[in-house]
């Protein structure tokens, strides 16, 4: 222990030029990247909207209320995240209960719960209590797990998963399962089981296919040859195919995508909106965006292997992950390699509740980073 | 988080977890990999493909409908023009309350519920922002008060339009013809490109067989279109390049003659200029009135006339092959003196019948008592049969045919330029052979002698035949449309044979038909219209069986129903001596041609020699 003083010493040295933002519990390099890709989804959003100023207004506004409510949750210690999850898990496993009884449908689904004052989707709040409560349910046992916890962690996140699914959200259903699932992953299931899961998986597809909705087996159809239907269910693939190829290398031009503008390109403010920024940019344009995802996805594993606690580890590794998968299944259905469920893309697409959700859980990474720094206790 | 966990524990756990976040970071790596390779394949590789889907997606191109040309008679009178229509239009979108805007119409001019109905089938067809017709054809006295409300009638508006109409009516409509909606049928070879902005095309006469050059080509204008089809801008025009108007050769004055010429009579009446083969007129009897079929006929109106026992609808000038009869023999007498040597019979006896040698079959003259001493002169001024009888016979009917159709195209279509001309027919062995049961017999050359039997022709075969006789063998063919007037280069889908050759017969020959044919005016079977005449007529008549007679029995024209009363032909040519006009004159069922089908054709003469600038 003959460092810590000269540490203590170094940090001390480290004095920061602004007080009031070294005093937010904050992760900087990880705002950065947070805010490079805002900035990003803003210009495209813009010509998304039909150059609309009000819906890039109304989405910065969300995104500051989503980065206020960022740094809410990083100021609640990891520990207490922990000691909370349990809880926070039944309150949304029963809300999904509530929202099939009483939810308010809309789109064919029924995924609000109306509370009065706001309206609130709670499979939202299960984006992350369910990794919340895997991490917890895991971080008690020491690694490798035993079979018998892998099935009591698979009934905990079958449980939101089949509910949300039943609404039905196969999108969110996806995102939440492969939530919990990273979490089993990152705390060492074997990969003999995990080989065995993927046997019984494949095998029980076209069981899975029986329990499919019609429109959803239709867009998993489509996506194998969508020229079947070009105006009907093949219609949303093939244009974003066409706004993504037309724009080449370099792209049309900010403001010049013609499948946008002339509205054949549908959703493009939302689920399709980086079909726009592949017309309008081209290649450059996507992997630039791949790359703002890129540096937060690094800052977020940089998080990830900083931290100190089992808890902490699952739950930044399961949450990193799951940004991935967001992302990936996103960009994956736009590109037309995956089927299309409605996933936006994240803290690019329009729309509040997602940004939210998002940015707490980024919340909660920088909690576990802050709190491991700084020895706030 | 267990008390008990040893340093190895936390050692292994740990290298576990960063083998985990090792996997991961590869998973993540691949998966990028994917969605690159993934936007390279089709922003690289698809660039192409997809810029060019995605142009198509983008522009679109709406049709300038060209004005369909006019078709005017040779002193620019018009036979087929467009007017203007007005039509009152409502344009759905932007239009708050439509019932009450109707309302508001039907108090200015009333709708019927009828109207009312088809406006709203209309409006549910098209898109918001696209012009639904309230009423087409809005009468002067409608447009004046829809006029006077329309700025009360918001979202209303007149439209003008172009209509076909045929203002001579039943007298132009067999040459003419109509333009009607297109049908499921000519949708499958009209140019889709040059049709999209087209409704109508033509169905019949010149309108059909001048198609392409009446209609003009379709221009277009490309603009740039949004999903829902609303025009965002536009990107460029190619302007539309109106038909061409057609200048017939028929003499409107003249067609209106040879209409009345035939009186009640069903029939038909041709008129060459033999100079050139222009056709001054074409009359057909009866006719209908065109204009009712542009817009779509009532079915009523129609089938009265398809049903029609006197057949308006068909155009007997080019379409009606009947038995020639004796109209034939002029040509029989030259292939008789160009093949057999002149004069190839000499004086003849006529006892009234012929019979072949071995045979007792009686062939009649029409003369019962017969001719007498007859020689070619003779034969052809008083239209002896049996003369002819013998001469077809002589020359047998592989000559026959060949001459026949090589040098005055009897039995092949003369290439007028109207669509659904017929070919009559020469008849030859090999046709009977193909045709008919049984071997051709001596007694078909026969009766074709004296244009009977299998021979048939068409009025307008009769009169170019009548023409190239007229000049001694220049070959015309005959030409409804002197002139195509368009404002750029077209093909004309008729055109003239550079030079009309001269059909190889010994220039002396002629004399002796035509010199003869004069006479059959001055004193022959048509020495009824010499009265009064001041120029001279070479000409023939021809009194042609429909039904025939069994042998022994006496033929009674007046105890026949008229349907089976013998047809009347007059062919001729005027002045004789330098032809300006050649007349082929058929009526059904008329009686003796001389009597009936030469005065026809003699006011029809009259009429346009008179007419015609005197010559010094």
């Amino acid at each position: 222990m003959k460092i810590d003083p000269i540490l203590q010493a170094l940090e001390a040295q480290k004095k920061p030029r602004f007080r009031f933002l070294s005093q937010l519990p904050m992760d900087l390099p990880l705002l950065g990247g947070l805010l490079l890709l805002s900035g990003i989804a803003m210009v495209v959003l813009y010509s998304a909207s039909g150059q609309s100023l009000d819906v890039v207004l109304r989405q910065g506004l969300r995104l500051m209320l989503a980065l206020l409510v960022m740094v809410g949750v990083a100021m609640i210690h990891p520990r207490q995240l922990a000691n909370m999850s349990p809880i926070l898990y039944l309150v949304g496993a029963l809300m999904l209960a509530l929202v099939l009884l009483f939810g308010k449908i809309s789109m064919g689904a029924q995924r609000w719960l109306d509370l009065g004052i706001i309206r609130f989707q709670p499979s939202e709040l299960t984006k992350l209590s369910t990794p919340m409560m895997i991490a917890w349910f895991m971080a008690r046992y020491t690694p490798p797990p035993a079979v018998k916890r892998l099935f009591g962690a698979a009934l905990l996140i079958l449980l939101p998963v089949l509910l949300i699914a039943k609404q039905p959200d196969l999108g969110t259903a996806i995102l939440v399962g492969s939530s919990g699932a990273a979490v089993i992953f990152l705390s060492g299931i074997s990969f003999k089981i995990l080989a065995g899961l993927f046997v019984l998986g494949a095998g029980s597809l076209p069981l899975f296919w029986q329990f499919l909705h019609g429109y959803q087996r239709d867009r998993i159809l489509m996506l194998l040859n969508p020229e079947a239907d070009p105006l009907g269910r093949g219609y949303h693939i093939i244009q974003s195919k066409i706004a993504i190829g037309s724009g080449g290398f370099s792209g049309k031009g900010w403001l010049h995508g013609t499948q946008v503008h002339l509205e054949f390109l549908p959703e493009s403010s939302t689920d399709f909106i980086f079909a726009v920024l592949a017309e309008e940019f081209g290649l450059i344009g996507c992997l630039g965006l791949l790359s703002a995802y890129a540096i937060i996805l690094a800052r977020c594993l940089y998080i990830v292997v900083q931290a100190k606690d089992r808890y902490s580890r699952y739950l930044a590794g399961a949450l990193t992950l799951t940004f991935f998968v967001y992302v990936f299944v996103n960009m994956g259905m736009v590109i037309g390699i995956l089927p299309v469920v409605g996933v936006p893309l994240p803290l690019v697409s329009y729309g509040g509740t997602s940004t939210v959700t998002l940015l707490a859980g980024f919340g909660i990474l920088m909690s576990i980073q802050v709190h491991q720094n700084r020895q706030f206790e | 988080m267990k008390s008990d966990l040893t340093v190895e524990d936390s050692l292994r756990e740990n290298r576990l977890f960063m083998h985990r976040i090792l996997a991961s970071v590869s998973l993540m790596l691949l998966g990028a990999l994917i969605l690159v390779i993934r936007l390279i394949y089709l922003q690289i590789e698809g660039h192409q493909l997809y810029s060019t889907l995605s142009r198509e997606n983008q522009v679109k191109i709406s049709p300038i409908t060209p004005t369909r040309g006019m078709i005017l008679d040779r002193n620019g009178e018009p036979l087929a023009d467009n007017y203007v229509t007005y039509s009152l239009e409502v344009v759905p979108e932007g239009i708050q309350d439509i019932k009450a805007l109707l309302e508001a119409i039907s108090k200015v001019i009333h709708l019927s519920e009828s109207e009312l109905q088809a406006f709203r089938d209309l409006m549910a067809k098209r898109k918001p922002f696209e012009s639904v017709p309230v009423r087409l054809e809005l009468s002067e006295e409608d447009l004046a008060r829809v006029a006077v409300k329309l700025p009360w009638l918001n979202g209303a508006e007149i439209r003008t339009r172009m209509m076909r109409r045929y203002p001579y009516k039943e007298l132009t409509a067999h040459v003419v013809g109509y333009i009607a909606r297109i049908n499921e049928k000519e949708l499958n070879y009209l140019d889709p490109s040059e049709y999209l902005g087209t409704f109508f095309v033509g169905k019949n006469g010149l309108e059909k067989s001048y198609e392409t050059v009446l209609h003009g080509r379709t221009g277009h204008q490309e603009y740039e279109a949004n999903v829902k089809g609303r025009v965002v801008r536009e990107l460029g025009k190619k302007p539309a390049l109106d038909g061409a108007n057609l200048y017939l050769s028929i003499d409107i004055g003249l067609q209106k003659v040879a209409m009345e010429a035939l009186g009640d009579y069903r029939g038909a009446v041709v008129a060459i200029d033999p100079r050139t083969g222009d056709v001054l007129a074409l009359a057909s009897k009866p006719s209908y009135d065109p204009n009712p079929f542009i817009q779509g006929i009532d079915k009523k109106s129609f089938d009265a006339l398809q049903g029609d026992e006197s057949r308006p609808l068909y155009d007997r000038a080019t379409r009606g092959a009947y038995p020639p009869g004796s109209t034939v023999k002029p040509f029989e007498a030259l292939a008789g003196l160009e093949l057999l040597g002149l004069p190839p019979l000499g004086r003849i006896a006529c006892p009234g019948y012929y019979r072949l040698p071995g045979s007792k079959h009686k062939y009649r003259d029409w003369a019962h008592s017969g001719h007498g001493a007859t020689d070619m002169h003779r034969a052809i001024v008083q239209s002896c049969d049996v003369y002819f009888y013998e001469l077809a016979s002589r020359l047998g009917i592989r000559r026959l045919h060949d001459f026949m159709q090589s040098r005055f195209g009897l039995g092949v279509p003369t290439g007028i330029d109207m669509a659904g001309e017929k070919g009559g027919l020469y008849p030859s062995e090999e046709w009977k052979k193909s045709h008919k049961r049984g071997d051709w017999s001596p007694g078909d050359t026969v009766i074709a002698g004296i244009g009977q039997g299998f021979v048939t022709a068409t009025p307008i075969q009769m009169a170019r035949a009548t023409a190239i006789l007229a000049h001694k063998g220049l070959d015309v063919e005959p030409r409804l449309v002197s002139r195509i007037r368009a404002g750029y280069d077209i093909e004309p889908p008729f055109p003239k044979k550079p030079h009309a050759d001269r059909r190889p017969i010994d220039p002396g020959q002629w004399e002796t038909v035509v010199s003869a044919m004069v006479d059959v005016i001055q004193k022959g079977t048509a020495h009824r219209i010499a009265a009064g005449l001041d120029y001279s007529i070479a000409g023939k008549t021809g009194t042609a069986q429909v039904f025939s007679v069994a042998q022994n029995q006496s033929y009674k024209s007046m105890r026949l129903t008229q349907s089976m009363r013998d047809h009347a032909w007059f062919i001729a040519f005027a002045p004789a001596d330098n032809p300006k006009i050649a007349v082929a004159v058929i009526a059904e069922n008329a009686g003796h041609g001389g009597t009936v089908a030469a005065p026809m054709a003699r006011k029809v003469m009259d009429h346009y020699l008179h007419g015609l600038p005197h010559e010094n």
